[in-house]
């Protein structure tokens, strides 16, 4: 409509010059201002462009309010007697809930898709056998030049990643289920009250502040308990933080278990102690074992939890790729490398950014295989305990 | 009847208190070695907390308070110096739900004997097993799936398989709460007849809602109302000629 309105030697013009003259008349439309003096033709044109903007607007509003008085109508008609409203309202809220879901797991696949996408593009740079069998992490940059690559291996930063979450988990369970018992079974009520959300402010905190505490505490601290011993150990290492890690997880695992310890039916113990077990004796051998599915769920989720953790291990592991064994020297994990890979002003179709993906995809189906064995695991143990 | 046998238990002006609230009003009684005796009365009436004091598992109630005296073969069940763990191995107890324990059948009658230490060797263990599902009368419909979880079984089996587990720890007295009101007739009448070949080794004190139950199962009966002992005689007597005004209204269902 606005090109038929344009000059007819301009609306001749390729498709290609008349985009750029569209934009120009666009943009003085919308007063953005335009390179160069406007040449009247293009004033009127935007002037019949505002104009042409105004009427749709006005039509669309009529049309609106249209359909609005005929959806009014149309209610006002259907409101009789017979008219079951009830299933209809349950049938639209059904339908919404079905919807949100929806949205919730079309999210997941929809992420998932695009990793899928831009990790097949890295693997055209780099093959597969490589990138995961890799024991070298060195990326070089992309402006170094197209010639070099560099080695993409995932093996060190896998190994720094479980290394932590093996060290965070170290700290986590027996800190967390100890704290969930001691609430769950020893705790007097209002003590329970107090410290249970106390101890969850604790999942609240933001992990970039754990990371400070690790960095500017922590590290230090065990930097200089280690020298007492003899033992040399980095500030930023993997046990730093897998320490802090561990220690930002324990609400996980506690307030879960907790949950569930308090859920195995008074009954269990009533029979236990009946029998003439004490109270230990009691937990230990009938309480969390009939708590234990729920329980290893909790772990399994403070374990992705810990896997996925990224602010902690930026600031605190010390970033540094190299295959190793030993907790005390620093290291470089999964999800920092992707923030190492993803910052700065890499070309986004280089294999050095590319390989962010590749990484988070292989992160995601880690987290993913944990989830479905803490499911496979409860359900197990669901069917002998019921 | 039995009252020539020897007393059991002794419980002396025993008052239960829930935070200030007293729910039971001084009771004393005897319960006499190898007897079953039932206790009966409305709900709420204190039978169950005056059963819970003997072996102490009022002791898992926050702010229960215990006063008087219950002993047990002449010593005071709440003397400090007594052990509590020790106190309920000879004094077994039976829930009014059955609660087995998320583990195999065999694993929940081994629970109490590991526990106390009763056997050295697997050998033992398993015979303590044997010899204890036997004597609940379960050990025919269980022996090819002791590696089965015993909450997969029936309720009255599950029932059972609880018997069995109190009896495994080789107790003196067994207290029942109600053992046969989450149980179908015919799963309760096995019971019942199971409390009658039990009774030749074992003191049985049984709570009940059921008034034929008590009657047909127990020596002697106590009857209570509003934390109160009532009444308590041979169990003929009390259900066919009670002396109080009060237990012949419950038996005759005017109120309760």
């Amino acid at each position: 409509m606005m090109i038929s309105a344009l000059p007819a030697d301009i609306s001749a013009q390729s498709t290609d010059q008349l985009r750029v003259v569209t934009q120009r008349i666009n943009n003085l439309a919308n007063n953005f201002g335009v390179v160069a003096d406007a040449a009247p033709w293009e004033l009127q044109a935007a002037e019949h462009f505002r104009q042409l903007k105004a009427n749709s607007a006005l039509v669309l509003t009529a049309l609106i309010a249209v359909i609005a008085a005929v959806g009014m109508l149309f209610g006002l008609l259907k409101i009789t007697p017979a008219l079951k409203a009830r299933h209809q309202v349950e049938r639209v809220v059904k339908g919404l809930l079905v919807l949100c879901s929806a949205v919730a797991i079309l999210t997941t696949i929809g992420i998932v898709l695009s990793m899928v996408g831009e990790t097949l593009k890295f693997f055209s740079y780099v093959p597969p056998t490589e990138f995961f069998f890799g024991t070298t992490w060195n990326p070089r940059f992309s402006t170094v030049g197209v010639g070099e690559q560099g080695s993409f291996g995932l093996v060190p930063l896998l190994a720094g990643t479980m290394m932590i979450s093996a060290i965070a988990m170290l700290v986590a369970i027996p800190l967390g289920l100890m704290v969930a018992v001691y609430l769950a079974e020893y705790a007097p009520y209002r003590l329970r009250n107090i410290a249970k959300p106390a101890i969850e402010i604790l999942a609240g905190i933001p992990t970039i502040v754990y990371g400070f505490f690790a960095l500017v505490t922590v590290g230090p601290f065990l930097r200089d308990l280690g020298n007492t011993f003899g033992l040399t150990i980095s500030a930023t290492s993997a046990l730093t933080a897998g320490v802090v890690m561990g220690i930002m997880i324990i609400p996980f695992i506690s307030s879960l278990s907790d949950d569930i310890i308090t859920q195995v039916p008074k009954t269990m113990r009533d029979g236990s102690l009946g029998l003439g077990a004490t109270k230990s004796e009691t937990i230990i051998k009938v309480v969390l074992p009939a708590a234990l599915p729920g329980i290893v769920g909790a772990v399994l989720l403070a374990a992705s939890r810990a896997i996925g953790e990224t602010m902690i291990v930026v600031l605190a592991a010390g970033n540094s790729p190299a295959l190793t064994a030993n907790p005390f020297e620093a290291v470089s994990t999964v999800t920092v490398t992707i923030v190492n890979q993803l910052t700065g002003d890499n070309d986004f179709s280089s294999p050095q950014s590319l390989v962010a993906f590749a990484l988070g995809l292989t992160l995601f189906v880690i987290t993913l295989l944990l989830n479905v064995m803490a499911l496979v695991i409860v359900r197990k143990y669901r069917e002998q305990y019921e | 009847m039995t009252n020539t046998a020897p007393v059991k238990i002794r419980a002396k002006d025993v008052k239960v208190f829930y935070g200030d609230n007293e729910a039971l009003h001084g009771i004393s009684m005897d319960v006499y070695q190898n007897e079953v005796i039932s206790f009966i009365g409305p709900s709420g009436c204190g039978k169950s907390t005056f059963l819970r004091c003997m072996n102490r598992m009022n002791d898992t109630i926050e702010n229960c308070r215990v006063t008087g005296s219950i002993a047990l073969d002449g010593r005071d069940v709440y003397e400090p110096s007594l052990d509590v763990v020790q106190l309920r191995a000879q004094v077994g107890m039976v829930f009014q739900k059955p609660n087995p324990f998320p583990k195999s059948i065999y694993e929940n009658i081994a629970y109490g004997p590991r526990l106390h230490g009763l056997a050295e060797r697997k050998a033992d263990l398993d015979d303590i097993v044997e010899s204890s599902l036997r004597r609940a009368g379960l050990w025919n419909e269980v022996k090819d799936r002791l590696d089965q979880p015993g909450t997969g079984l029936s309720g009255g089996q599950q029932q059972r398989l609880c018997i069995a587990r109190s009896i495994a720890v080789s107790p003196e007295v067994i207290l029942m709460d109600e053992p046969c009101s989450a149980l179908d007739p015919i799963a309760t009448s096995i019971i019942e007849e199971l409390i009658d070949e039990l009774k030749q080794n074992f003191t049985i004190v049984i709570v009940t809602h059921n008034m034929q139950q008590a009657a047909r199962v127990s020596d002697r009966t106590a009857f209570f109302h509003l934390g109160n002992l009532i009444e308590i005689g041979n169990t003929n007597d009390v259900f066919t000629n009670p002396q109080q005004k009060r237990t012949e209204d419950y038996i005759t269902g005017r109120y309760g």
